[in-house]
């Protein structure tokens, strides 16, 4: 693996990293308004309002970075970086088709996956704290409790998808995937996703930003381009976690069409993936924080286990 | 270390010659890592900032991640990742925030047991140093190829250390209990507390 192999993986790395985010973000605005019968910004740049995400990036820039007298001012700066790096990480280990077209193989890539996607988190609970204010606290946490009650889930429905293939790679678990492999692992489908959405607080999962009970939780007194690196980190999150299910359960760059193509594959079943995560905060009103603290301990760490025991059954006595 | 947890792992190197004074990249790193490591370790016990402290245990442990990484240790060091920078640290933040987490320093992070806790985290500190030294000391790794790839740690903790393994969960199970057990209310029950 040469110099001009590494940067160039580096580069289109960084350039999805770069990108998608913003196209979720944008995709976001348009979804939504079409969803609520209504236009949304239709006049920057001419075709259905295209340039209103660069005029928004424009408005983070100019604001005024407002730091809060009592605020614990290193941390305060730092957490939005904490809460975004992790996402750029991540994307490295995702294989986007088959032959190597992945940042960097990794071993126990699943695991380093979901490792790192923990440690984002910590920007959220840093900003929480760091802003000395009382909402901003309670948003800080319902963030870690939520974490606590989702990465569970999370990872015994990855665990499944292991077993399955009997690997931690993530290429590895594609080599190994077969079309049948979409039913079998529908429940952990399921469950991985749900929790992945749960993790990035979206709606209907989103108690610990919800504007109408505290204000916008960790983030209350984030202002500028502090809080658009948050934002930016929150459809990064969107998008990596689309990714991960498009991979683990609906056999990423695998389709009708010769394996040239495999990239198209994982592009359109993650942009499904995140069309439908948009469509989840149109549709459902906020859970309460009880009710997103039961749906996760007795639904969903159920369905996770009943899973892996299907997963194990079907292992040992057909394969 | 065990042979049976890594059979080619390290290998005792009585002929060749290995020179320590002229270090590769990899050790510098380590070294380099360490300082690092240890510096985040001391301000972690140190700083009467409560979250701060919280946060330096997190460079500490990550530290030692990219220690397990340096060693080709890939699978610890993502299990290192996610259990105690993911887990263990969120938990203690969250523990932080619920009780008592205010910005600047606290007067009352420091017990008048320093003194004894200095004194014993030397003491342990200088027993580990100098028992792994001697242990390991004329046993050298290789790093050209990796050691701790998931698969061989599987093969060797399931077929050679079953039993340990099996023991650890009951210890955990027991801890789990215990800690139900405690956080349970003394006295009588609510029940008969709103009859009365």
């Amino acid at each position: 693996m040469d110099v001009l192999d590494v940067s160039l993986r580096i580069g289109g790395v960084l350039l999805a990293f770069l990108l998608l985010p913003l196209l979720v973000g944008q995709a976001e605005h348009k979804v939504m308004a079409h969803m609520q019968g209504r236009l949304g910004p239709m006049h920057a740049g001419g075709f259905h309002g295209w340039a209103q995400l660069v005029a928004d990036g424009v408005k983070f820039a100019q604001k005024e970075d407002v730091v809060p007298q009592g605020a614990d001012r290193t941390l305060f700066r730092l957490a939005p970086a904490v809460a975004l790096i992790p996402y750029l990480i991540v994307l490295i280990a995702i294989p986007v088709g088959p032959g190597g077209m992945v940042g960097e193989v990794i071993d126990a890539g699943i695991f380093f996956v979901l490792a790192v996607l923990g440690v984002g988190v910590l920007g959220s609970l840093m900003g929480g704290w760091a802003s000395a204010n009382k909402y901003s606290l309670l948003g800080g946490l319902r963030t870690a409790a939520q974490l606590m009650a989702y990465e569970l889930p999370l990872i015994l429905a990855a665990a499944s998808v292991v077993m399955a293939a009997g690997t931690l790679s993530l290429p590895g678990i594609l080599d190994a995937f077969a079309w049948w492999w979409v039913p079998w692992q529908l429940i952990g489908g399921f469950v991985f996703f749900t929790a992945g959405i749960a993790e990035l607080h979206r709606p209907p999962f989103d108690a610990p930003l919800a504007p109408e009970e505290i204000i916008f939780g960790a983030f209350t007194e984030y202002s500028g381009l502090r809080f658009a690196l948050f934002l930016l980190a929150e459809y990064a999150g969107i998008v990596v976690v689309a990714a991960l299910t498009a991979v683990l359960f609906l056999g990423g760059w695998h389709g009708p069409l010769p394996d040239q193509l495999g990239w198209l594959w994982t592009t359109l079943k993650t942009a499904v993936l995140c069309f439908l995560v948009i469509w989840a905060r149109v549709a459902w009103p906020r859970l309460r924080v009880d009710q997103i603290q039961r749906f996760a301990w007795t639904v969903l760490v159920p369905l996770a286990l009943a899973q892996i025991a299907l997963t194990g059954v079907v292992k040992v006595v057909f394969l | 270390m065990n042979p049976l947890l890594a059979p080619a792992v390290l290998t005792a190197a009585p002929g060749e010659t290995r020179e320590f004074l002229s270090p590769a990249g990899v050790e510098i790193v380590f070294v380099l890592v360490g300082l690092v490591t240890l510096g985040a370790g001391i301000l972690c016990v140190t700083s009467r900032q409560l979250v701060h402290a919280a946060l330096y245990l997190v460079v500490a442990l990550g530290g030692l991640a990219v220690h397990y990484l340096l060693l080709t240790a890939e699978f610890i060091a993502w299990v290192q990742v996610l259990i105690y920078l993911g887990s263990v640290v969120v938990l203690l933040l969250f523990g932080l925030m619920l009780t008592r987490a205010p910005i600047g320093p606290s007067p009352d992070a420091d017990s008048r047991n320093r003194p004894v806790a200095l004194a014993v985290a030397v003491l342990a500190a200088a027993t580990l140093v100098t028992l792994v030294a001697d242990a390991f000391r004329t046993t050298w790794i290789e790093l050209d190829t990796p050691h701790g790839r998931s698969g061989d740690i599987g093969a060797s903790l399931f077929r050679h250390w079953v039993l340990p393994f099996e023991l650890l969960s009951v210890i955990l199970l027991a801890a789990l209990v215990g800690a139900i057990v405690i956080s349970r209310k003394r006295g009588p029950a609510p029940a008969e507390e709103e009859q009365r």
